[in-house]
């Protein structure tokens, strides 16, 4: 009974001490792969940092996706209606990617304050607005009416 | 006239099904309470009653949808008079209230089923299963009348035509996977019911887990499906090409799959050996629990994916506080009822006990960490901590190396016996898998790609010792002498006695080790290339030149695309036409990219058309996927092994027998049990 005794200790122990690494990692593994959400007048403010992965939303400007003629290289401007922020992408662009509409990206800021987009995401949806952008745009009180939030 | 009224026909028949489902959820527990029989044996006419308003509610919805009754707002928003008619009978499905309903629906045909296949239960049993099982039906009955209504009408300015479904599901996804993967949710409730059954009667000894142990499989290979084919569909219909986006909806079907897979393994000891007691009452709690807190999810729109549909709140709210009641009441039975005694039997350091022990903690550490994951930003959106997401690094950076983990001790698991089994004996019958494991996973990356990699001869190593195990073992099962026989027909005959549960687990391990092998290669292999290209051009990618030869516009039932030709040559092989196609859906006025795919058992060509570039010219997405496939075969296997391990005779024949020593030790139904596989 004794040596039971003794072996469910060390399992407990075991498994106390397999919880405490299990948890250390994921929370290792959390703080270095948590992408913070920035809107165009936060970055505008310096407030975001630089290359470091992070998620950017925002309405896509009237007349600002420019392509380059030879490559899928493609720029356009990301507004929140007071301050913008250039993206360029190297990739293809989604369905539902057009001027006007609100869009979630994926990147890094790069030194000159241009955003090197790796993931661009359109909702499948017209009448949809990400969360985020809606928030964003709220916040400089420039949520057109009509847009419907998720949230 | 009659299908005019067809939805407030529906609307009634949800109604009476939850005045049904309440009396199934609270008559047959007074009964068992009390010991009333009458009282108890209404458990069953109120599932046959309730599922059968729940068949005529769901068949009302499905009619609307049929006969284009836009005067319904779900028809309205989620179909159109143009759309295919099969897309209309799924697109019953197609968004939140209709998907509610199903949900629904098939929980009241689980209900069903245990009342007809469990007749051998004690009757007590019974009831308890069914009344638990009429709550959590209540419950999202409830839902669905207070929030979630389907048949509501628009009225009086009916819509001339429906807004449309939306063209993301207007594809044969739709229609195969919600339905397998609700199966596969909602089948845990039956898991969950026997759980809560067994604590509220006191009767928490084995038998319960040998009654359970057959639905817990259905569910949990309806979920495996589910989740492939999501995958599948995600893989072929968002145009990118990807198979698992660590997307929180793809986590939110992966976490009760997890905890499922550690619930069958435990389940299995405890009706083996008796031990994992409460334990395996916990995982039956958790595993349900996170069925619901996956609906919440999906369900709620608290994320930003292309399950959630535009919501309210109080959708939200209503889940959430469901949830809560769920975990919150069946947490506090477990703590008031479960039993003290711990179970006696102890067993040695290796064992085939000790190895499921460590499957099922590295189960629960993988469900943990997807779980934090997944709702860590939630978490911190509600708090306003700011907002967040966590990106498919951090799943990896934990999931890869867990996955490496248990696999090893999966490796080990079926060749370890009960009790106690002795290092030098497993090292000795696992001695030559290793070595010959090893040197095939080193070979193999040279052969197939031209230079070593270290994480694909891991990979191919886990894979091989998965199966090199198991082939061993099913050798060593089937030695000479062990029946005394001699003679290669001996062994053929001797393959014959082994058990279908023991194939079951034989596939199951073996599904893994196939899915790992084209998670691998595809990750390692994987050739992508986006490029421009305009009729007339060619370019090569991986060896093969693809030319667009043609380029025109095509009229499909709902849509006008873009389709594009494209002339595939590879040197020495015949050659090939793919037609990607960007289609304009009318109703919606939404652009689709249309893949095109060349699938292979060992190599998928995938391309897909992007946009119109400014000079004419395509954008074009072609990807070359090594071993795609094997993904999704690999779920089948496992699938197919969950089921056949169900229609192993034990479980027909055993409930018999296990309810005269039901209140006994675990002994009677060991003893049953290996009297059932003697009988062979």
């Amino acid at each position: 009974m004794r040596a039971n005794r003794k072996r469910r200790l060390i399992i407990v122990l075991g498994l106390v001490a397999l919880a405490a690494v299990a948890v250390g990692l994921t929370l290792y593994a959390l703080r270095a792969n948590i992408n913070l959400f920035f809107t165009p007048s936060q970055i505008a403010a310096g407030e975001a940092p630089h290359d470091r992965t992070m998620r950017i939303g925002g309405v896509v400007k009237k007349d600002s996706v420019n392509r380059d003629s030879n490559s899928l290289q493609v720029t356009f401007v990301v507004t929140d209606f007071a301050k913008d922020v250039e993206v360029s992408y190297d990739d293809i662009l989604p369905d539902l990617f057009r001027e006007g509409q609100g869009v979630v990206i994926v990147g890094k800021l790069d030194d000159s304050n241009e955003f090197i987009a790796q993931q661009v995401l359109a909702k499948h949806d017209e009448t949809y607005m990400p969360p985020e952008v809606a928030q964003a745009l709220k916040a400089t009180g420039n949520l057109p009416d009509g847009s419907v939030p998720s949230s | 006239m009659l299908i005019r009224i067809l939805p407030e026909l529906g609307h009634f028949a949800l109604i009476l099904a939850l005045g049904m489902a309440m009396l199934q959820a609270s008559v047959p527990l007074i009964g068992a309470a009390t010991r009333r029989p009458l009282w108890m044996a209404f458990a069953q006419p109120m599932a046959w009653g309730q599922f059968a308003f729940l068949v005529i509610a769901y068949l009302c919805l499905t009619a609307s949808f049929a006969f284009d009754d836009f005067s319904v707002a779900y028809v309205a928003n989620n179909s159109n008079s143009m759309l295919p008619w099969y897309y209309k009978l799924s697109a019953v499905w197609g968004s939140h209230e209709g998907s509610v309903l199903l949900w629904v629906l098939i929980l009241g045909g689980w209900s069903f089923a245990v009342s007809v296949f469990s007749r051998r239960l004690p009757r007590d049993m019974l009831a308890r299963v069914l009344a638990v099982m009429g709550w959590i039906s209540s419950g999202f009955l409830l839902f669905i009348l207070l929030t979630s209504d389907p048949f509501t009408r628009v009225l009086p300015n009916v819509p001339g035509d429906g807004a449309d479904l939306n063209p993301l599901l207007q594809d044969f996804g739709l229609i195969v996977h919600p339905p397998m993967l609700y199966m596969g949710y909602v089948g845990f409730s039956v898991v969950f019911a026997f759980a809560m059954a067994a604590l509220l009667g006191g009767r928490l000894d084995a038998a319960w887990t040998r009654w359970a142990r057959p639905w817990t499989n259905v569910a949990w290979a309806f979920l495996t499906v589910g989740i492939a084919l999501g995958s599948w569909w995600a893989y072929y219909e968002l145009g990118w090409g990807g198979w698992w986006f660590w997307d929180p909806v793809e986590n939110a079907s992966l976490l009760p799959w997890l905890a499922g897979t550690a619930l069958i393994h435990s389940l299995a000891v405890t009706e083996k050996r008796g031990t994992f007691k409460n334990w395996t009452v916990l995982l039956a709690i958790f595993t349900f629990s996170l069925s619901l807190l996956g609906t919440f999810l999906v369900r709620s729109g608290v994320l930003t994916s292309v399950h959630a549909f535009a919501n309210d709140p109080s959708r939200g709210t209503f889940i959430l506080v469901l949830l809560g009641i769920t975990v919150g009441l069946s947490l506090a039975i477990f703590a008031l009822r479960a039993p003290r005694v711990q179970s006696l039997s102890g067993f040695g350091w290796l064992s085939r006990d000790s190895l499921l022990l460590i499957n099922n903690i590295l189960l629960v550490i993988m469900t943990v960490t997807v779980l934090l994951g997944t709702i860590y930003p939630l978490l911190l959106d509600a708090l306003g901590l700011g907002k967040i997401s966590v990106g498919p690094p951090y799943f990896n950076a934990l999931f890869v190396p867990l996955t490496v983990l248990l696999c090893i001790f999966m490796g080990l698991g079926p060749l370890a016996r009960w009790k106690r089994m002795p290092g030098r004996e497993l090292a000795r019958r696992l001695g030559l898998a290793a070595v010959i494991a090893i040197v095939i996973a080193a070979g193999l990356p040279l052969l197939y790609g031209g230079s070593f990699s270290l994480s694909v001869t891991l990979g191919l190593l886990l894979a091989l010792w998965l199966t090199l195990s198991l082939v061993r073992d099913v050798f060593d099962k089937t030695r000479r002498g062990r029946t005394g026989k001699t003679g290669g027909r001996g062994r053929l005959a001797r393959l014959r006695k082994l058990t279908l549960s023991y194939w079951g687990m034989v596939l199951g391990h073996l599904g893994l080790a196939v899915t790992i092998v084209g998670v691998v290669m595809v990750s390692h292999y994987n050739v992508e290339k986006n490029v421009r290209l305009s009729p007339g051009e060619q370019v090569e990618v991986g060896g093969y030149q693809f030319a667009m030869t043609d380029f025109h516009e095509r009229r499909g039932p709902n849509y006008v695309a873009d389709t594009a030709t494209i002339r595939v040559d590879r040197p020495g092989r015949a050659s090939f036409t793919m037609q990607p196609e960007k289609r304009f859906f009318m109703a919606s006025g939404m652009p689709m990219t249309e893949v095109a795919l060349r699938p292979g058992l060992f190599s998928d060509l995938y391309l897909a058309l992007g946009e119109q570039l400014d000079n004419g010219d395509w954008s074009l997405r072609i990807q070359i996927k090594p071993f795609v496939r094997w993904l999704w075969l690999g779920a089948l296997i496992m699938a197919a092994g969950g089921l056949l391990a169900v229609i192993d005779r034990r479980y027909r024949k055993a409930p018999k027998r296990a309810q005269a020593g039901a209140r006994g030790a675990p002994d009677p139904i060991e003893d049953a049990d290996m009297a059932a596989e003697g009988a062979r």
